[in-house]
């Protein structure tokens, strides 16, 4: 594994770490990072700290409550209000909306975010607007992100955004207060790596594939102090749904940001999107745009290059996100594993997911499955999950299946489409949109010892739920999972 | 923020790689609209034998004996020792205000997720980068019959392992100087209200389309 470092965060290993944010050579190649970074700085003062111009901020419940109260505090008011849009995601019900929010604690979160909107003029989609969704699913929807922007949000997850070559990050509440305060940040440039994905995938093989194959090679720490700049044929061939589930898990791997270049995938996505420049302005920016990808011979701190071929459909068996094998793989032997550390949090690991070395993955029976999250709660995500469905039902052993929209529009494309139908013949629970089992804030949640397919991004101890047992997995192999009620290969159903 | 001020404390020795946020501060607790009170749900599923739910009185809850944080040899711990990675996954401010309100002040790993290490910064906490070797030693020092005395000094950017030689450690001079001062970083930037108009105004000339509505 990689040294890992903070943009700003010293290194113990040496001081005299190399760092690209070195002083630019006018005219020199530059990378589509460089050119993001270089078009936002405001000042650079003593320190060599930059005050970095955010273009736009994505708001959610949980991390703007105090944000919004130390605005209040101070006296202070928002520097763009229309340049924020927000919008309840993690606490919002996804079964019997009518009923409301049946938490007190929960409802009065999403009241407050309400509230603070009325009071500061930010813009939102309540619950119940057919546009209210996953920030990071309807950010992208409404041409509120677009490429060559800087966007922020309170949720690591903001790595997203980067699949529109947006510099896209995820910050704390201290810095949701700071942009709402100020439109700017502090901050440090950060190194840039760049990962190729050469050559084709094979069949049945997905972005979520790609992108827990990446976080496998290079740990859960690799990409730390980085900003990921995913390339390549393979790359190049995703739709922008599959390019954001890739910059997605960029923070899983440690990068604050992950970012992939413009073409024309990029542009006709966001082409005619309610918040998209339109017209002829839209032309303009569309030249714009495609002017600010890496130039050739531009330089990496790092280069990481792995042949698509070899990516098999990827399954976690810990509680790590770098904990990942191939299908046919086996969960591994800590006893195998030199590095002392690593080997503890591998019996660490085993010991919650109550698994033992050597276990083949295909075959590891699972009691729920859940489709959806900032990750796959895509249309494209759903094609894939309801096409592995189709005709079939979910096992008798399996409790619970469910599928959660990313969004209320995704709901409607999905159903216009019929998935719906497919998903609920199969036995799948057809949901409201909203975070949901991801990180379980909201009723949805696994029991104490319950093992889950998740197409969601973490399986951290307690995630899905106290003592639940997450593997995170693509649509098609979450799908395949519920029909069989263990992992199967999804190339060989 | 309140200034950052030398003092001497006790280390808690959490002997874990990759601790991510979920597990310093649980979901569940996420849903207050306050920044204080998350103290007692810190580690909350490593820390207690039942589910913790927001609101309950932690006093009345069983303790995992087994959780460093409950060794008595510890008690009033203010400096955490850790591994690699320390912080990762979701960037809920609320870990380092769990921290902050167990008391903590100073943590110490080979390394801290980027999104982590900025909110320590904000919130006055000083989180100290060491190389891994040098974190090993540590733990030998403070996994023992006693706990480790450690004084800090943050001017002379030092740890002092009480019966061990001064350990000098790296920090980023604005970061340094903000933890020392107790900075407002909000005030700060607001006196450059000028320059981030200027900036504005280029910008608007130069990509209309992000201005269009506000």
């Amino acid at each position: 594994m990689a040294s890992a470092q903070s943009p700003g965060q010293p290194s113990a290993a040496s001081a005299a770490a190399q760092s690209s944010a070195a002083v630019p050579v006018p005219g020199a190649p530059r990378t589509l990072y460089e050119k993001l970074w270089d078009a936002h700085v405001v000042r650079v003062d003593e320190h060599g700290t930059t005050l970095l111009y955010i273009d736009r901020q994505l708001v959610h419940e949980v991390t703007s409550p105090q944000a919004f109260a130390g605005l209040r505090l101070a006296g202070r008011r928002p520097r763009r209000p229309r340049a924020n849009l927000a919008v309840p995601d993690h606490n919002v019900p996804t079964a019997d909306l009518h009923l409301g929010i049946v938490d007190p604690v929960s409802r009065l979160q999403v009241e407050t975010l309400e509230a603070n909107c009325r009071e500061f003029g930010i813009p939102l989609f309540p619950m119940g607007d057919r546009r209210q969704g996953i920030v990071h699913v309807i950010g992208p929807e409404q041409g509120f992100t677009l490429p060559g922007m800087t966007l922020v949000c309170g949720d690591s997850h903001t790595s997203t955004h980067g699949a529109f070559g947006a510099l896209a990050f995820g910050v704390g509440t201290s810095e949701v207060e700071h942009v709402l305060a100020t439109q700017c940040l502090l901050q440090r440039k950060s190194r840039s790596m760049l990962v190729s994905i050469d050559g084709q995938l094979g069949r049945g093989v997905t972005a979520k594939d790609i992108v827990l194959a990446v976080i496998g090679a290079i740990g859960t720490a690799g990409g730390t102090g980085h900003v990921l700049e995913f390339a390549g044929e393979a790359i190049r061939g995703l739709s922008m749904e599959g390019r954001m589930t890739v910059c997605n898990m960029a923070i899983e791997a440690g990068a604050r940001a992950g970012l992939i270049g413009i073409d024309e995938t990029t542009i006709e996505y966001v082409r005619g999107r309610p918040l998209a420049p339109p017209g002829e302005a839209f032309e303009r920016a569309a030249d714009h745009w495609l002017s600010l990808n890496s130039d050739p011979g531009a330089r990496y701190d790092r280069v990481v290059r792995i042949e698509a071929a070899l990516i098999e459909p990827q399954v976690t068996w810990g509680t790590s996100p770098e904990m990942v094998v191939p299908v046919g793989g086996q969960v591994p032997d800590p006893a195998a594993e030199p590095d002392p550390v690593r080997a503890a949090s591998y019996r660490h690991a085993l010991a919650y997911m109550d698994l033992r070395p050597g276990t083949p993955i295909a075959g590891i029976a699972v009691d729920k499955v859940f489709i959806g999250s900032c990750t796959n709660g895509r249309i494209e995500d759903l094609r894939a999950a309801a096409e592995v469905a189709r005709g079939h039902q979910v096992a008798a052993s399996v409790k619970l299946a469910m599928v959660v929209p990313g969004s209320g529009l995704v709901k409607a494309q999905a159903e216009a489409e019929g998935l719906d139908r497919i998903f609920t013949a199969a036995g799948f629970e057809w949901r409201e949109p909203g975070c949901s089992m991801c990180l379980a804030m909201n009723a949805d949640r696994l029991a104490p010892g319950e093992r889950c397919a998740a197409t969601s991004n973490r399986n951290f101890e307690g995630r899905q739920g106290q003592g639940g047992r997450t593997h995170l997995v693509s649509p098609a192999m979450a799908a395949a999972a519920a029909i069989h009620g263990r992992f199967v290969d999804v190339r060989e159903v | 923020m309140q200034p950052f001020e030398n003092f001497t404390g006790c280390v808690l020795p959490l002997d874990r790689a990759n601790v991510d946020t979920d597990a310093i501060i649980p979901k569940q607790f996420l849903k207050s609209i306050e920044r204080t009170g998350f103290g007692p749900y810190l580690f909350d599923e490593w820390r207690y034998l039942d589910q913790g739910e927001p609101g309950m009185d932690c006093s009345q809850r069983p303790l995992n004996p087994d959780f460093v944080l409950n060794d008595p040899r510890y008690a009033g711990a203010n400096i955490l020792l850790a591994r690699d990675n320390f912080g990762c996954g979701s960037s809920r401010e609320h870990a380092p205000w769990a921290l902050a309100d167990q008391g903590f002040r100073v943590l110490i790993a080979p390394s801290f997720a980027d999104i982590f290490f900025q909110n320590a910064i904000k919130n006055g906490l000083l989180p100290v980068v060491l190389e891994a070797a040098v974190v090993d030693r540590l733990f030998t020092l403070a996994i023992g019959p006693r706990a480790l005395e450690m004084s800090v000094d943050l001017v002379a950017q030092q740890l002092h392992p009480h019966g061990a030689e001064p350990i000098p450690f790296p920090l980023d001079p604005f970061h340094h100087h903000c933890l020392l001062k107790g900075l407002d970083d909000i005030a700060l930037t607001l006196q450059q209200e000028a320059v981030i108009s200027a900036y504005e105004a280029r910008r608007r000339a130069a990509v209309p389309w992000l201005f269009a509505d506000c």
